[in-house]
């Protein structure tokens, strides 16, 4: 067990956009869970927004001892000041000696405000979380320049430790409808001056656009396949399979795909549960973003590709003799 | 209107290797550019100052050799660059590194004109946190807007600036105070190039360098001493095992035989379930 200091506890940040808790929040708690048995310690869950208490039921199911609550329609849009104070106002209350954080658009927006005012560690992006066995301190290990290199990272002062996680790194646990816990609701005013970020609008990607990072089943193409032609047969077995079409960075390049549909570094991480790679070579900057896919399915007809390294199975071919085979093929299986 | 842009020297990451005897990072041979967000940033802080007026300032802290990077900028022709070099500043993770990079920001207000927004990069590719910005404007009581793509409307005398920003599932279009700090997104502009006035500029200009006593930092807030993180080990990551490759006539079925036995690829596709 750790020792025994005025910092305990595991707390994690459940963020609530459009309404809706962010899958992320719950894969935390799982890792949450697994942290604080190795410290001998509770988890605990903030969630800051407008009605936001119904989901504290929720946080419960998936691990949480105790929910802090911040609800107030003041919340109801995010502002980095004000989610801010909330945020720290709760961690000094109740000094959590972890706290862990979704690496979502909001939540790297607002770790790096919160690690500022607490003057705490924090560690970004981390890919796995783990407690030194002797000194108990949390080991962070994430990907550093570019996913060449990767580094782990503790805190050598300071109270709490602060981590941010990348969604989808983490396996979500199964939600425990039978699970007790508390629910404290916690009440810190907004002061109307520090509100002077206003969002004015909120436009929507089109209609159809898909977010590639929630897909079960990913067809990529990269700059083997470089045509309208490729692109119509990778469309023909995501639509077979379910599945969403997306790419490497030549191919958005060459405008044959929207950026949202970018995989690696400069684009979106996937993790979903088959990734089919056809003419993608499989440079670093494109495996950081795929690389942790459940089954990676490759065609390249160059048998030295680095994909195939990572590759559950690779057919070396061109694509253009590969894929209709596939295509028919599997349609004969799924049918 | 006064600007201050942020930029960081980073080695080119597709060439950054471990040594694996001594465990360190290995960045001798490995040429340094200027963070690819951070020339975004300076293009977009140039364009803002030729349409409403004012003046563009350059800040970087690193070792002296990121002077490089400074007179890099100049070239394209900003109007002041600052080097923030001491050993003291060495060792810096982000907490300590907002600390030094913010402190010097306020000097720079009262040395010349109060900056009224401040410019960095989201991300800087050798550590990829993106926190060094959030970390800075908090500090400064700036008002901050990440992810930003474009700066539609900046008021000065009304200290209003309204930006787009690129989230995951749209654009929101924001209003903040001046002063203000945004973080802007990679190719949302074409950086220009040096122009022969600029780069004349650049090899004549003694670059200043500014010390942590000349900032009047605070020993205890820079530095391996201001920084609460610590790198305890990097390795190179674990290689995933490739699987078997087909390269016969019955290639893909072959494989296919195979997935069609991975119980994520049947859950996925045939909709069974695990467990
Ligand atoms: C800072 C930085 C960030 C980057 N970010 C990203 C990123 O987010 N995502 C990304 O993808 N890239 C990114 N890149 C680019 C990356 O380095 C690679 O250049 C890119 O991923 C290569 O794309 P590719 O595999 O499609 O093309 P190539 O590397 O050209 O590979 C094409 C492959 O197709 C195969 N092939 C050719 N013809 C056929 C055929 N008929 N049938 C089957 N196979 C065929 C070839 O053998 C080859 O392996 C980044 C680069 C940098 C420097
Ligand atoms: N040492 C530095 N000197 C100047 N600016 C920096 C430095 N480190 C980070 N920045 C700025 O902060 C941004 C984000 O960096 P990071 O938080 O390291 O990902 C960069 O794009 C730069 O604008």
């Amino acid at each position: 067990m750790a020792e025994n200091t005025e910092w305990k506890d595991v707390l994690v940040f459940i963020e609530v956009s459009d309404g809706k808790p962010q899958e992320v929040g719950w894969e935390l708690l799982g890792q949450a869970t697994r942290l604080a048995g190795k410290l001998g310690q509770k988890v605990s869950a903030l969630i800051i927004g407008d009605n936001v208490k119904q989901f504290a039921k929720e946080a419960i199911e998936y691990g949480a001892d105790t929910v802090y609550v911040v609800d107030d329609p003041a919340y109801k849009t995010y502002v980095t000041r004000t989610y801010n104070n909330a945020f720290c106002e709760v961690v000094k209350k109740y000094k959590p000696t972890i706290v862990l954080i979704g690496a979502t658009p909001l939540g790297r927006d607002l770790s790096g405000a919160v690690g500022t005012v607490l003057q705490a560690g924090l560690t970004a992006d981390c890919t796995g979380l783990d407690i030194d066995d002797k000194t108990f301190k949390l080991l962070s290990t994430r990907p550093t320049f570019g996913g060449n290199i990767m580094a782990t990272i503790f805190c050598q002062k300071g109270q709490p430790q602060m981590s941010t996680v990348r969604p989808k790194v983490m396996k979500k646990g199964n939600p425990d409808p039978a699970r007790k816990g508390e629910v404290i609701d916690v009440s810190v005013p907004v002061d109307p001056k520090d509100i002077t970020v206003k969002v004015l609008e909120f436009i929507p990607d089109k209609a159809g656009a898909v977010e590639i990072e929630h897909a079960k089943i990913i067809v990529a193409g990269g700059k083997g396949v470089n045509s309208q032609e490729g692109f119509e047969q990778l469309k023909k077995l995501a639509d077979l399979l379910g599945g969403e079409v997306a790419g490497s960075r030549p191919m958005v390049e060459a405008g044959l795909l929207p950026v949202e549909r970018q995989v690696g570094q400069t684009g979106k991480t996937v993790v979903p549960r088959v990734f089919i790679a056809v003419g993608i070579s499989g440079a670093i900057q494109h495996l950081v973003g795929m690389q942790n896919s459940d089954v990676i399915i490759s065609i390249n007809n160059d048998p030295n590709a680095p994909i195939f390294k990572v590759s559950t199975v690779g057919i070396v071919k061109r694509w253009q003799d590969a894929l209709p085979e596939l295509i028919s093929d599997l349609e004969k299986r799924v049918n | 209107m006064h600007i201050a842009v942020l930029i960081k020297q980073v080695p080119d990451t597709q060439e950054v290797k471990i040594d694996p005897e001594k465990n360190t990072i290995v960045r001798a041979g490995v040429e340094s550019i200027v963070n690819p967000f951070d020339m975004n940033a300076v293009e977009m802080a140039l364009e803002l100052v030729e349409k409403h007026g004012g003046e563009v300032s350059v800040l970087t802290m690193g070792p002296p050799q990121a002077e490089a990077a400074l007179k890099e900028t100049l070239a394209m022709g900003v109007n002041r660059v600052i080097l923030i070099s001491d050993k003291k500043f060495a060792a810096a993770d982000t907490l300590a590194t907002s600390y030094t990079l913010a402190t010097a920001i306020e000097k720079l207000s009262k040395d010349t004109t109060p900056v009224n927004l401040v410019i960095c990069g989201k991300q800087a590719v050798d550590g990829d946190t993106a926190q060094t910005g959030p970390g800075i404007a908090t500090r400064l009581n700036f008002d901050q807007a990440t992810y930003v793509t474009e700066v539609t409307e900046l008021v000065e005398n009304e200290k209003r600036i309204v930006v787009k920003r690129r989230l995951a599932k749209g654009v929101e279009i924001v209003q903040a105070q001046l002063p203000a700090l945004i973080t802007v997104e990679k190719d949302i502009n074409e950086p220009r190039y040096a122009s022969l006035p600029g780069l004349i500029k650049a090899e004549r200009e003694e670059i200043p360098s500014w010390s942590a006593d000349f900032i009047n930092a605070d020993p205890e807030q820079i530095g391996f001493k201001g920084s609460p993180t610590w790198v305890k080990r990097i390795f190179t990551p674990p290689p995933r095992e490739g699987g078997p490759l087909f390269d016969a006539d019955d290639a893909v079925k072959k494989a296919l035989d195979i997935v069609f036995d991975n119980k994520h690829f049947r859950e996925a596709v045939l909709g069974e379930e695990s467990e």
